[in-house]
């Protein structure tokens, strides 16, 4: 059984007349990294809003399993609970909510809802300084407000940090590269790699193939005005740096004719 | 926390209102009205020295003009129908003995009901650091730790017994900082006056604990009229805290304190309050408390400072504006606030900072919370005298709206004489949002857990000032109040 199934998946936002994915269908298995690339607008992040369950999306058609269950069926904490983690493309401040205290609260939340034991103040608070370690992240971050006043760097990071603190089964990461410097996103890179296991599939969506240097895909696939045009292996992403989208796009359309 | 705490609390949780029960003492209560007769019968009955009678009198002369004149505060940003002073009874205190010498002495009935609100005597006896002054309808019914307190001459006692016993004190000071004639209710609370707090700290002393008097109104019809006055000689520090809940009652009841803070050159007072009364039927808005309060601290002498912290989540209505007059050069003054309004609650809070001294400053921080229909305003001002140069002033109001129907204010008024006054306001208003909520969702946190974090990340600023265990105390009960908020 495939970790995640997607099967013509139709999405539109809510009380509007637009249709932004077009039947898109994906598996993914545990284990698994892939790449999800494509121009602006092709309906990347719509994907994994839906996947993490944005309410202003609306699902029209298709269905989407994860671990053999009805996703949609989830609220966006249950799947959270599952084990479905989406690292934000514009991660959110918290103002005057220390990192400490979001992520226990979170940590607790997700341990007793997969029903293992809260952890103490003390195995948390040493969990949070191992990973922090491991990621090369300065632990003064974590007695900062949740994202406030951070760089576009350090919130990128934190939400790899977020990754690893809750160990999730599914993890989605939304153009986690972009805004990035060559360092940060060497060391953005350098957690997810850490953090690949056979128990963990990786859905990244990005922009370019820079990162993907770093990270190195299973599968590559391209999207296209809201479905996977073409999927190929990590020499796919290299195609479209070298040749950007639009051969993709002549080619889908001369076979459609 | 302790385990009493942890139950009070989660108690306080299973219930809307838990604190809805009356305490069954035979009480002795005035006639209703406000009479000459009535003042001299409290004045009486706590057996009070002549010139404090003659006080009450001039109040009480002063009000019942101004009653009859029709005056009314109508500038407010608040809808409710004014007391009607001649249904109320302005004193009843329990029948039994007034002033117990040891805890043995109070009547279960009494014990029970602190218990019931989680203060245990017994308990806090033994907790360290704090005093206990408990007032319970009008009358102290037992103090604590008073000789740890005698031995560093700190005085701490019930205002009736202050009058008593210390008078060259508190005649000294009392009415100084807010004049019988001030406004309407401060004039009420000057002729009626039940009982309250007094606190002296003398020259150069650290009062060696916090000091916190729990009020509680008791007695249906019966308004309460709590009267605190506290003194900071030179060098003096003090922390006092000041924690509130009342049972359910149909009709409104008035609380129209008074509360007069001195501090002298180089001292230091920090009054911290949680307010949790009866805010009334969440539906209707029915039976509320009417809370009408008068706070002010002068810093008379140099580099003195006065803070003031509340946290205000009860009450049908609130109006209050604890403020600071910085007469003493480099004083400085604190307004820390957090109003939580939801049901039909009402808020119209904030401060007013005088300043009159040379180089004083003051800041002031307001969070307004709203939910439901409730409505939540700040009102502050910010004055600079001429000869008040170099005064520095910072502000910060910041209102979350927690739903479509409730309502936040804004009204600062700033007024400088001084040419070289620094004044600063800031102002925020946003609603919780979606986005937030989804971060947290998506962390595996649900509706409650979610907008608890985020709104006592709101407060934070403020929480952080109350001492330590009111903290602790402050963040529960918001999280309590915010049960049943989401919308």
């Amino acid at each position: 059984m495939a970790l995640l199934e997607i099967n013509n998946l139709h999405v539109g936002v809510e009380d509007e007349d637009i249709k932004i994915l077009n039947g898109v269908d994906l598996t993914l298995d545990t284990g698994d990294m892939h790449a999800i690339m494509g121009p602006n607008g092709s309906g990347k992040s719509t994907l994994a809003s839906v996947l993490a369950g944005r309410e202003e999306y609306e699902v029209l058609e298709g269905d989407i399993h994860y671990d053999g269950e009805d996703l949609l069926e989830l609220e966006p904490e249950e799947r959270a609970e599952e084990g479905v983690f989406l690292a934000f493309q514009y991660p959110v401040e918290l103002p005057g909510v220390s990192m400490t205290n979001f992520l226990k609260e979170s940590v607790n939340s997700v341990r007793e809802a997969r029903g293992q034991e809260e952890l103490s103040s003390a195995e948390f608070l040493q969990q949070m300084r191992e990973r922090a370690d491991m990621l090369g992240l300065d632990a003064d971050l974590t007695k900062r407000s949740v994202n406030e006043g951070f760089s576009g760097g350090e919130k990128k990071r934190n939400e790899i940090f977020q990754l690893a603190m809750l160990e999730p089964r599914l993890a989605i990461l939304d153009e986690t590269d972009s805004g990035l410097d060559i360092d940060a996103l060497q060391s953005v890179a350098n957690g997810v790699n850490k953090l690949r296991d056979g128990d963990r599939g990786f859905l990244v969506i990005t922009h370019y193939e820079r990162i993907l240097q770093y990270i190195v895909p299973d599968r590559v696939h391209v999207m296209m005005d809201g479905q996977i045009a073409r999927s190929g292996d990590k020499e796919l992403a290299q195609q479209l740096e070298e040749h950007g989208y639009e051969w993709i796009r002549d080619e889908v359309a001369a076979a459609a004719a | 926390m302790s385990t009493s705490e942890t139950e009070y609390l989660k108690g306080k949780a299973s219930e809307d209102y838990k604190h809805g029960f009356y305490t069954d003492i035979e009480a002795e209560t005035a006639p209703d009205g406000l009479t000459e007769d009535v003042v001299r019968y409290i004045s009486h009955r706590k057996d009070e020295p002549e010139w404090l009678l003659n006080w009450r009198l001039k109040a009480f002369r002063h009000v019942r003009d101004r009653i009859d004149g029709g005056e009314s505060i109508d500038w407010a940003h608040l809808d409710y129908e004014a007391p009607k002073f001649d249904e109320i009874s302005y004193f009843s205190a329990p029948k039994e003995k007034a002033n117990y010498d040891s805890l043995d002495e109070v009547p279960d009935e009494i014990l029970e009901t602190f218990e019931r609100l989680g203060i245990p005597l017994e308990e806090q006896k033994a907790l360290t650091g704090v005093a206990v002054d408990a007032v319970m309808d009008s009358v102290s019914v037992a103090t604590t730790f008073k000789e740890k307190l005698e031995e560093k001459g700190v005085i701490f006692k019930s205002f009736g017994e202050a009058a008593r016993e210390h008078p060259e004190i508190v005649r000294e000071h009392m009415g100084t900082v807010i004049p019988y004639t001030d406004n309407l209710y401060a004039a009420l609370n000057s002729a009626v006056f039940s009982d309250g707090s007094f606190v002296y700290v003398p020259e150069g002393v650290t009062c060696p604990m916090e000091l916190s008097t729990y009020f509680r109104i008791n007695e249906a019809g019966t308004g309460q009229f709590e009267r605190t006055l506290i003194v900071a000689e030179p060098g003096a520090y003090v922390s006092y805290l000041e924690g509130c809940t009342a049972p359910m009652r149909k009709e409104n009841q008035l609380h129209a304190a008074v509360v007069e803070l001195i501090a002298h050159e180089d001292a230091e007072i920090k009054y911290s309050t949680i307010q949790n009364w009866y805010p009334g039927d969440p539906d209707t808005g029915e039976g509320g408390v009417y809370n009408l309060v008068t706070k002010r601290g002068l810093c008379k002498g140099d580099n003195s400072k006065i803070s003031w912290t509340q946290l205000e989540t009860g009450s049908a209505v609130t109006q209050k504006y604890p403020s600071v007059i910085l007469a003493g050069d480099n004083s400085v003054g604190e307004f820390y606030s957090v109003a939580f309004t939801k049901g039909h609650q009402q808020a119209d809070t904030g401060t007013k900072m005088q300043h009159i001294g040379k180089n004083t400053k003051s800041t002031i921080i307001s969070k307004g919370i709203s939910a439901d229909v409730a409505d939540n305003s700040y009102r502050g001002q910010v004055k600079v005298s001429k000869n008040a140069e170099n005064a520095r002033n910072f502000s910060q109001c910041d209102s979350m709206l927690l739903g479509p129907d409730c309502g936040a204010h804004t009204y600062p008024y700033i007024e400088s004489s001084a040419p070289s006054a620094q004044v600063e306001h800031e102002a925020t208003t946003s609603k919780v949002g979606e986005d937030q909520m989804f971060y947290c969702h998506q962390r595996g946190l649900g509706e409650e857990e979610a907008l608890k974090l985020i709104v006592n990340g709101f407060c934070q600023e403020v929480l952080q000032e109350l001492p330590m265990e009111f903290a602790v105390e402050a963040k529960e009960l918001l999280d309590i109040e915010l049960e049943g908020s989401v919308g």
